[in-house]
């Protein structure tokens, strides 16, 4: 352990969590959870899914009573008993979901619940003078008459903490805040949250985005199965020491790369048009991983659906072993030996209600049956030898997909596209939201995949990761074919971002 | 899965068994009464009686009408009671004023002591014809033993409740499937009227109250077809164009109900053949099951297996669970939701055959507001109306649970505007512990 906390800590301590510990039936979540924030500070909190951080945020912001333990607010011994009281204390958390009123706007959000009346009636102009000035103080420029609907992702994220900072919030929990912002938007967001930190206000940041912690937190805090392992200065670790922490375990190296023989052109796509896509071409060898960059909205996953027959494609060619192929629906697209795994879990690739086996069967279904009947034996036996193989962890075959943790969501719908034995497969952002751990695993399948022979398309917004495990690179911007990146070792971040905007 | 784990999960799927059966006992409890058997198990028991209280040579006369259950008591009596070694035996059959006539003739050959016995139903006539005859006033009256059992459960009101439900059943099967894909159909109770409309229209251009078997079978397959078709342009409708199915079967509710009074011009049609309501009234001669309520069984155990063992099944919930990520496996989504709306409709046709040959006839008022029963039956089966969730057998208990309390109301005498809040109550009443019973018992604080 490299720093004791009590030595870093700046004198003016915001908060301070000692010797926490929650159990739920069966499992013992947080061991020993400590956490300290001084005033001013940017500070994340990493760990892999179920460490334990989100039970300890949860703690912290009263959904959840600790069974024992402290918690300090400004030297204050505090108990919460509902999120409402730890919002009385100053502590304000955004999640990953917002908590807004899309058909509303943005004035009626800040104040809903809180409404300046006379005579009970709304006051508009106040509330509007109000709002103007919260979020002129964060330097964005959103209409306070916008509906919610009409804003963009991080527009409406901007909204939540104008609305946790009218609060008069101290504490701000930010939990996964960058997962669906673009990097400008990102950029954003950064400079505000240092800016409100100058202020005094202290932010807990929650990533698996290791970049991002570098870039923006002054200290981190690892926990890993329940325990605080330590605090750092950020400035004193590098990605690999930090992983390692979370692992707990030392690794060679974040990206395990291994070059697969490439093979002949399998897989080539000609003059791909549809929606904003424009003329969109490129080959993918056989044992090739084609890295598919570019910003968010330059039209990586919309070539992907295109190809998938998830989205209409006005023209273009797709070719396939040397043969052409005719798909205009997912369903021939799967037949034709190609399957996509989406970007975004919960909405277009599990069926959240339903177990993790129909989950892992629903795309082979017809591979296992006869006249219409499930050989359910085969099924389950099929179901077993990928969880083992894939090291999915999961209670049992009835498992709700949706109680699943995302590393095993991701790595269960993986699962289910290996059955399908496509030759092409596409990843659109194949680790987003997954722990270190599964990461690891995900890039190690890609490999595996390669040496197969398959043909592997990588669309990934992380660019260590893009320069880290493709084979080549394609950028796209605004829907074309930005420039492709024949030798990899040699690229940068930058060369990839120069030809991204 | 541990045992915790799995009981849990059955009480969430089939947890309405248990109120079921709760609903069960409390009707059970509140029509205990006298039961008075009739025909041979009358016979049994009043040949128990005698038997352990009368000397083998008493004279015994049995009285009783000529009616089925009667004759049938009159015959097993007399058969017992020779076996048990009883010669002095005889019968009289008739209406009363037969009885009063023949009556003094055998007291006189019966000699003394002497036993006349007779059914409970009749007992008040003999009583009345004895009192008038001097010579028997001696002779004592015997009647089968009553016993105490409740109403609810006697095997005629149990097969009534069945019969009752039958209708409403079969089509909420085809509801369930349409409710597990995150739809609803409000077309169904239009379509009993117009396929019992239709079907007796056809039954009479087809040859009226003389058609064959084979007429009948092809009026009710044209029916369960036009409404098939009804629910398979109500699927076309919500795939093709997006319009949501709440607007697009509550379209076709208004447009089938306008069709069946036009065929029928308002009016019942009743020229159908005897034969047909073979479906809706007869009973197997082992069991005496209605017929039609073995077609639901039968039905239901099919649906069962569609929805647990076949491709098709788990496609249904697949689409109802998350349509695009159904869409994205490959499944033809739009497919599987005509096919649905077609089966749901096919079903309600089915239904309208049923209560057509139930009621032997077919009038555009049937089924009048059935959709909610419909409904109310499968959402009280568990399944989610947001979708992905649900069991075909879940939804026979919440038919039943509706049947029962219909049922036990006219039991108990419940006014009828009366029944109607109680089943409003009860419906939320039930879904609403469902629910809790998800949440483990928890109220859930927002």
């Amino acid at each position: 352990m490299s720093a004791d906390p009590a030595r870093v800590a700046v004198p003016a301590m915001l908060l301070q969590m000692r010797g926490i510990t929650k159990a739920f039936p069966g499992v013992q979540a947080v061991k020993s959870g400590s956490f300290e924030l001084a005033a001013g500070e940017i500070h994340a909190l990493v760990g892999e899914n179920g460490a334990g951080k989100s039970t300890l945020i949860k703690i912290l912001t009263g959904a959840h009573r600790a069974d024992t333990g402290n918690i300090l607010v400004n030297g204050t011994s505090v108990s919460f008993d509902s999120p409402i009281t730890a919002r009385q204390a100053g502590i304000a958390a955004i999640y990953q979901e917002f908590t807004l009123i899309p058909t509303m706007t943005v004035r009626e959000n800040l104040f809903l619940g809180r409404e300046k009346t006379h005579h009970g009636f709304v006051d508009s102009r106040f509330e509007y003078q109000t709002a103007v000035t919260l979020l002129t103080r964060l330097g964005t420029e959103i209409d306070p008459e916008a509906k919610i609907a009409d804003l963009s992702t991080a527009h409406q994220q901007m909204v939540e903490i104008a609305r946790a900072l009218q609060t008069d919030a101290r504490i701000l929990v930010m939990d996964e805040p960058t997962a669906a912002l673009t990097p400008r938007e990102v950029e954003r967001l950064f400079a505000i949250l240092k800016e409100l930190a100058g202020r005094g206000i202290g932010i807990i940041f929650i990533s698996h985005r290791l970049d991002e912690i570098f870039a923006i937190a002054d200290r981190v805090t690892v926990m890993r199965d329940g325990d605080t392992i330590g605090t750092w200065r950020t400035a004193e670790l590098t990605r690999i020491k930090l992983i390692e922490q979370m692992v707990g375990r030392s690794l060679e190296e974040e990206f395990p790369k291994v070059a697969a023989p490439r093979g002949e052109i399998g897989f080539e796509v000609r003059g791909l048009c549809g929606g904003k896509i424009r003329d969109v071409s490129f080959s993918v060898r056989r044992g090739e991983v084609l890295g598919l960059a570019g910003l968010m909205g330059a039209g990586r996953t919309e070539v992907a659906r295109l190809i998938f027959g998830a989205d209409t494609k006005e023209s273009g060619d797709i070719r396939l072993d040397g043969g052409p192929l005719h798909i205009t629906s997912p369903r021939e697209a799967i037949a034709a030996g190609i399957c996509l795994l989406t970007e975004d879990r919960k909405m277009q690739g599990l069926v959240l209600k339903a177990s993790a086996l129909e989950n892992f069967a629903l795309p082979n279904l017809l591979l296992w049956s006869k006249s219409g009947f499930i050989n359910r034996r085969r099924e389950r036996s099929r179901f077993f030898e990928r969880v083992d193989n894939l090291n999915i962890r999961l209670s049992g075959p009835d498992q709700h997909a949706e109680d699943l943790s995302g590393g095993n969501q991701q790595k269960l719908l993986v699962a289910r596209w290996l059955e399908t034995d496509s030759k092409v497969v596409i990843f659109d952002e194949p680790t987003r939201g997954i722990d270190v751990g599964a990461k690891y695993e995900m890039y190690l399948l890609m490999n595996e995949l390669a040496a197969q022979g398959k043909m592997v398309i990588m669309i990934s917004s992380e660019l260590p990761e893009i320069l880290g495990m493709s084979d080549r690179i394609l950028v796209m911007r605004e829907g074309r074919v930005a420039g492709e990146i024949e030798d990899v070792s040699t690229a940068t971040q930058e060369q990839v971002m120069a030809l991204a905007t | 899965m541990d045992w915790r784990g799995r009981s849990s999960r059955l009480v969430v799927d089939y947890g309405m068994l248990g109120i079921l059966l709760l609903l069960c006992i409390f009707f059970s409890v509140l029509t205990l009464r006298d039961q008075y058997p009739t025909g041979i198990a009358a016979a049994d028991a009043l040949y128990e009686q005698i038997a352990s209280s009368t000397a083998k040579e008493t004279g015994i006369i049995i009285v009783s009408r000529e009616s089925g259950d009667d004759s049938l008591f009159a015959a097993a009596l007399k058969a017992r009671l020779s076996v048990g070694g009883y010669a002095n035996v005889h019968a009289i059959s008739g209406d009363p004023s037969a009885i009063k006539e023949e009556l003094p003739l055998y007291i006189g050959a019966a000699g003394s002591p002497k036993i006349i016995a007779t059914t409970q139903a009749f007992a008040p006539v003999v009583h009345n014809v004895v009192s008038q005859i001097a010579a028997a006033a001696e002779a004592t009256i015997m009647t089968p033993p009553a016993h105490r059992w409740p109403t609810f459960l006697l095997p005629d009101n149990i097969r009534n409740v069945a019969n009752q439900i039958t209708v409403i059943a079969i089509i909420a099967i085809g509801m369930t499937m349409v409710i597990i894909t995150a739809g609803i159909d409000l077309s169904v109770g239009s379509l009993i009227a117009l396929s019992a409309v239709v079907v007796a229209w056809l039954i009479g251009q087809l040859g009226g109250a003389g058609t064959s078997a084979m007429g009948m079978i092809l009026g009710s397959l044209g029916g369960i077809v036009l409404c098939g078709a009804v629910g398979g342009f109500s699927g076309l409708m919500i795939t093709r164009f997006r319009i949501p199915p709440f607007i697009a079967t509550l379209a076709m509710m208004q447009v089938a109900a306008g069709v069946a009074y036009i065929i029928s011009q308002g009016k019942p049609i009743y020229q159908i053949p005897d034969g047909f309501i073979w479906l809706g009234r007869g009973v197997d001669p082992l069991l005496k099951i209605p017929y039609a309520v073995i077609l639901m069984i039968v039905l239901y155990i099919a649906a069962h297996i569609v929805m647990t063992r076949t491709t098709t099944g788990r496609y249904i919930y697949a689409v109802g669970g998350n349509m695009e990520a159904a869409r994205l496996s490959g499944i033809r989504v739009r497919m599987i939701l005509f096919l649905v709306y077609t089966v749901c409709g096919m079903l309600a046709g089915l239904g309208g055959v049923v209560m057509a040959s139930q009621l032997k006839s077919g009038a555009p008022t049937y089924g009048l507001s059935y959709e909610l029963y419909v409904i109310a039956a499968v959402v009280v089966g568990g399944t989610s109306l947001s979708g992905g969730e649900g069991r075909i057998l879940g939804t026979l208990i919440g038919a039943f649970v509706i049947g029962v309390i219909q049922n036990g109301m006219n039991l108990t005498n419940v006014e009828s505007y009366t029944q109607k809040v109680i089943l409003g109550l009860v419906i939320l009443g039930a879904v609403l512990l469902d629910r809790l019973k998800q949440q483990g018992f928890r109220l859930t604080k927002t």
